[in-house]
């Protein structure tokens, strides 16, 4: 692995500036990638260009706001579930079925099935939940979130 | 959610998708839910102000920038020391998101969550090594779940108008635990 990870990624100097930089935030006034652009150094034009090909290599996947789920109303939750191995593909097609699981990842440990559940009231989340329990025959942990130490939710690239 | 009009509410739907790459993307946003580029800025301001918006920037997709690996990093904290421990952690460069969550006794005694990026797995392990020491968390129990498979990756959405259109709805929540 090299020192710099971009490094094997077709990514120069200037995309990972861009996406460094943007992830922390894009102003919000009347032409704000041509504020953006200023700030970085170039031309609004090529920002704009640059991350159209960043999104259409799949680097990026949007531009836009992180909303805040609770504050917005919604429902929202991780959860985790114990799928022995010959259930799992089956049973992640049931979950992944519902189209309030968000994420789905599988993890090495005995809760091997993790999924994030987001609802558009918070009072859905437990009838999904129990849908989800019924369904699959295998009990559903519900691990809401009940402090917030830190959301960064951004990568140096 | 309540409070929005429904021009508002249509705007957090159409914004879900994302901002189009335009010299004056809020205007065009603006057109498509009937408000002015001068009233879309507005609102956006004051959702970033009172944090309904987290943040409004680039979502990036971790895995196809190199980060391999993903660790969710368990801890089981006495109640007492959970908020200053989930501080602590909150604080270190590695680490990007820190949740307290409840312990689901006796499957699960684990009370405090961080997420770990990293190339691979071994580096997610140094990282985690030097955090322990960095923090003085020797003592507290910790499990490293790392993620084997991806089984489902889409948009979290809260809102109607976006379900019959879940290919064009990207991240736009800000997900705990995601990878």
């Amino acid at each position: 692995m090299t020192e710099n990870l971009s490094d094997s990624l077709a990514l120069d100097a200037t995309d990972r500036c861009i996406i460094n930089t943007l992830q922390t935030g894009l102003p919000i006034c009347e032409r704000p990638y041509a504020a953006a652009a200023e700030q970085l150094g170039i031309t609004e034009e090529g920002l704009l260009s640059r991350l159209s090909g960043l999104r259409d290599q799949g680097f990026i996947s949007r531009l836009g706001p992180m909303f805040h789920a609770e504050k917005l109303g919604g429902g929202l939750t991780l959860a985790a579930m114990q799928v022995p191995d010959d259930a799992y593909e089956k049973v992640s097609t049931q979950v992944n079925a519902y189209t309030e699981v968000a994420h789905n990842y599988r993890r090495n440990h005995i809760f091997n099935m993790w999924f994030v559940l987001a609802t558009e009231t918070p009072e859905e989340i437990e009838n999904v939940l129990v849908s989800i329990a019924e369904e699959t025959g295998y009990p559903v942990f519900n691990m809401p979130k009940q402090e917030e130490f830190f959301v960064g939710l951004k990568l140096e690239i | 959610m309540d409070d929005l009009s429904d021009p508002e509410r249509a705007l957090v739907a159409v914004l879900q998708r994302g901002l189009p790459l335009v010299s004056h993307p809020y205007k065009e946003i603006g057109t498509r839910v009937g408000l002015t580029e001068r009233q879309v800025i507005d609102c956006l301001s004051r959702w970033q102000a009172d944090g309904m918006i987290r943040r409004l920037g680039v979502v990036v997709r971790h895995h196809e920038l190199g980060y391999q690996a993903n660790a969710m990093v368990v801890w089981d904290v006495p109640d007492e020391q959970v908020r200053e421990v989930g501080r602590r952690l909150g604080e270190q460069q590695v680490v990007t998101l820190c949740y307290r969550r409840p312990r689901r006794l006796p499957d699960w005694p684990y009370n405090l969550f961080c997420m770990i990026h990293g190339q691979d797995r071994e580096l997610v392990l140094q990282h985690l090594q030097s955090l322990i020491a960095r923090c003085g968390l020797e003592d507290i129990i910790h499990e490293v779940l790392f993620s084997c498979r991806r089984f489902k990756q889409q948009g979290a959405r809260c809102i109607e108008a976006d379900r019959n259109d879940p290919l064009q709805v990207a991240k736009s929540l800000a997900i705990p635990g995601q990878a």
